[in-house]
């Protein structure tokens, strides 16, 4: 009997090169219509397989977490892990260029025909589309909750948590991450050593 | 709106977002409560309409959300351009709304990219490390709820059930969509904007 490869178990796909970076982010960025994350999900983990789902939410964590723009962070370092610098750049101007002269048209003639009923009525049942979009995004990701040292149970006590205090309670975000943040992330540091000591 | 931009009022712009990009910690929409004390209360540089629209535009529009700053950017350079004696051409116009744009999505991007482009690779070349993978984990189901938190803002002020519904029911059923099918999201973008159009949400 004859192991099995990494291959059979996942398959993964990198990018060619800085082209294939610039154009992927581009396409990306084009078809995300209020946010660009559930599109980045379906396209570079779904059908590209540049990342595995495990993966792509430990990116976005850390592209959350860190400050500016998420999308942008999260093409910085994928663009950073396969091509260094220059990997980075290319993602960026792939995600910024060509959706920054449509955003720019897009106001203009906006501002040409005034703001109508029909447009406004538009924007909002996108609006409600794009909510739709995001909240399954999020619930992908329950998964590879399963996985994760602290245990099914304790994330969905921090989700929850998460929720209500952002949500409901509106609490500004940076005070939310700067205390369930840390808290979460050294409780996963004592599951991490408990596990390996064993 | 017909403003008078100096030299040194570009370099403010500028530097105000430097100073955001740092802080818009969960995204860019984080610092728009900011922006708008800065550019609308006290620079008077843009309209309150100004400020909404390039939001609400930014989010019917293809592309990051960020985009909302490129707009308001624009919007700058317009008024400064209206603001001049005796009006310019419409091209000097375009080139001063240009500025605009680069200012401010220079100023938003730049620090936070450099940041997380050099802690990104020193996190990827210790990924190994127990603190790395802890951090990761233990942010893991943070963020999961974020974005189910931003899809319930998104889906507006949750005041008035009667006049909401059929968009909180319409959120729900892409929710559903895009979990359990393959379905184009831009399919599923038209036909909100059809249904939105047609006023039935």
């Amino acid at each position: 009997m004859t192991e099995p490869t990494l291959e059979a178990h996942e398959v993964r796909n990198a990018p060619s090169s800085n082209t294939d970076l610039f154009l992927s982010f581009n396409w990306l960025a084009l078809q995300g219509f209020g946010g660009v994350l559930a599109v980045v999900q379906r396209e570079l983990v779904e059908k590209k397989k540049w990342l595995t789902l495990e993966e792509f939410v430990e990116d976005w964590s850390v592209a959350q977490i860190l400050p500016g723009p998420n999308v942008i962070n999260l093409a910085i370092m994928i663009g950073g892990k396969h091509f260094g610098w220059r990997g980075a750049l290319s993602a960026l101007a792939g995600l910024l260029f060509v959706p920054t002269l449509l955003v720019l048209f897009i106001a203009s003639a906006i501002a040409g025909v005034g703001d109508t009923q029909a447009m406004q009525g538009a924007l909002r049942g996108m609006g409600a589309v794009s909510a739709g979009l995001i909240m399954a995004t999020g619930i992908k990701m329950l998964p590879a909750l399963k996985t994760n040292p602290m245990g099914f149970l304790t994330c969905c006590i921090l989700a929850i948590t998460t929720f209500l205090a952002v949500a409901i309670l509106r609490l500004p975000l940076s005070w939310v991450l700067l205390t369930l943040g840390p808290l979460s992330s050294i409780w996963a540091w004592r599951c991490l050593s408990r596990n390996e000591s064993v | 709106m017909s403003i008078a931009m100096n030299a040194q009022d570009w370099v403010s712009l500028f530097l105000h977002f430097i100073s955001l990009s740092l802080l818009a910690v969960g995204g860019a929409i984080t610092t728009a409560p900011d922006i708008h004390r800065y550019l609308v209360d006290e620079q008077h540089w843009l309209t309150h309409y100004q400020f909404t629209s390039s939001v609400a535009i930014a989010q019917g529009a293809p592309g990051p959300n960020v985009m909302f700053i490129a707009l308001m950017g624009w919007n700058v350079g317009m008024n400064a351009a209206s603001g001049m004696t005796p009006e310019p051409t419409l091209a000097y116009a375009v080139m001063l709304a240009l500025l605009g744009v680069v200012v401010t999505m220079a100023g938003i991007i730049i620090p936070s990219a450099t940041l997380t482009f050099f802690s990104t690779q020193w996190a990827h070349k210790n990924r190994e490390l127990r603190g790395v993978r802890a951090f990761k984990a233990g942010l893991a189901p943070l963020v999961m709820s974020l974005l189910i938190a931003t899809g319930w803002l998104l889906t507006g002020d949750h005041d008035n059930y009667i006049r909401d519904w059929p968009m909180w029911l319409l959120a729900a059923v892409t929710t559903v969509i895009v979990w359990r099918t393959k379905t184009h999201l831009l399919l599923l973008l038209s036909i909100g904007a059809l249904l939105g159009v047609l006023k039935i949400i």
